[in-house]
């Protein structure tokens, strides 16, 4: 990943002295002819493109961005309706992630999302304890998890 | 005559502000820490992250400065406001704090067991 970077850098600067211009324009365009010299040469590296990890960090913001906002307005519903029915509780959750980085980020984007605050982590990194202001819902609380930000981070480190 | 600009400018700073007051409003009507807790973390972030977007564009356009430190300051509240709702809910818990009686379940409770249960299972394997 690092490495694919730093080659097309490098890609972009012999660029720029090939055509002795040394101007941020041309850094550009060398730019683009190293990503596709690289994208041609994608069956000599380990590890996969890294631009595709690049497209599944910008899903992941995209989907974050949505989900922030989403939050909000059922947090406005909540406050401002005259008779609040809550049923706050607090379930567990079980994560397939491992790395330490994942859980954290895992465990930042789910509180800011719809109706759910990370309370706990176990000390294997296995579970989290999220606290839900609707948790009749439990069902429909971890698929949606699971299936958006657990499935967009697993893309990202893959 | 006004430019487009400066409906977004006071659109971002408005809705700022209103979720700030939705905040304080969240903040007074929940009913125990933690429901509050939700809205201390989430609106307050939101609501802090349009005022300074509004700021951003506002300069941008009225004086064409860009201020970098505003970007900075919006990615700081953005990564560092749920680490503080995470850890106050976390430390209340652990001191004892009750939660609300609507409380339907709580798993945290028998987190000893889970973890018992966990790792035999594990030793097992």
């Amino acid at each position: 990943m690092a490495f694919q970077v730093l080659l097309n850098f490098f890609l972009a600067f012999l660029w720029m002295f090939l055509t002795s211009s040394f101007t941020l324009s041309s850094f550009i365009i060398g730019y683009f002819l190293g990503l596709l010299v690289i994208f041609a040469m994608r069956r000599f590296f380990q590890t996969r493109l890294y631009i595709l990890r690049v497209w599944a960090v910008i899903k992941l913001t995209v989907l974050f961005i949505i989900e922030l906002i989403k939050a909000n307005i059922e947090v406005l519903a909540i406050v401002l309706r005259p008779k609040m029915d809550l049923k706050p509780g607090v379930f567990k959750y079980d994560t397939k992630l491992e790395r330490e980085w994942e859980v954290t980020l895992l465990s930042l984007l789910i509180t800011l999302t719809p109706g759910t605050l990370v309370m706990d982590v176990s000390d294997d990194n296995g579970t989290l304890y999220i606290h839900a202001l609707n948790a009749s819902d439990i069902k429909g609380n971890v698929s949606s998890i699971r299936e958006g930000f657990e499935k967009a981070i697993m893309e990202v480190s893959r | 005559m006004i430019d487009v600009s400066e409906y977004f400018v006071a659109g971002f700073i408005l809705i700022g502000a209103f979720f700030a007051v939705v905040t304080a409003i969240g903040l007074i009507r929940l009913p125990d820490l933690y429901t509050r807790t939700h809205a201390a973390s989430k609106s307050a972030t939101l609501g802090v992250m349009c005022i300074l977007i509004g700021t951003l564009i506002f300069f941008l356009t009225e004086d064409g400065v860009f201020n970098s430190r505003v970007v900075l300051g919006i990615f700081f509240v953005l990564i560092t406001a749920p680490v503080g709702g995470h850890l106050i809910a976390r430390a209340a818990y652990n001191t004892g704090v009750k939660l609300a009686p609507e409380t339907v379940r709580d798993d945290l409770a028998d987190k000893e067991k889970h973890e018992q249960a966990k790792s035999k299972s594990k030793s097992k394997k």
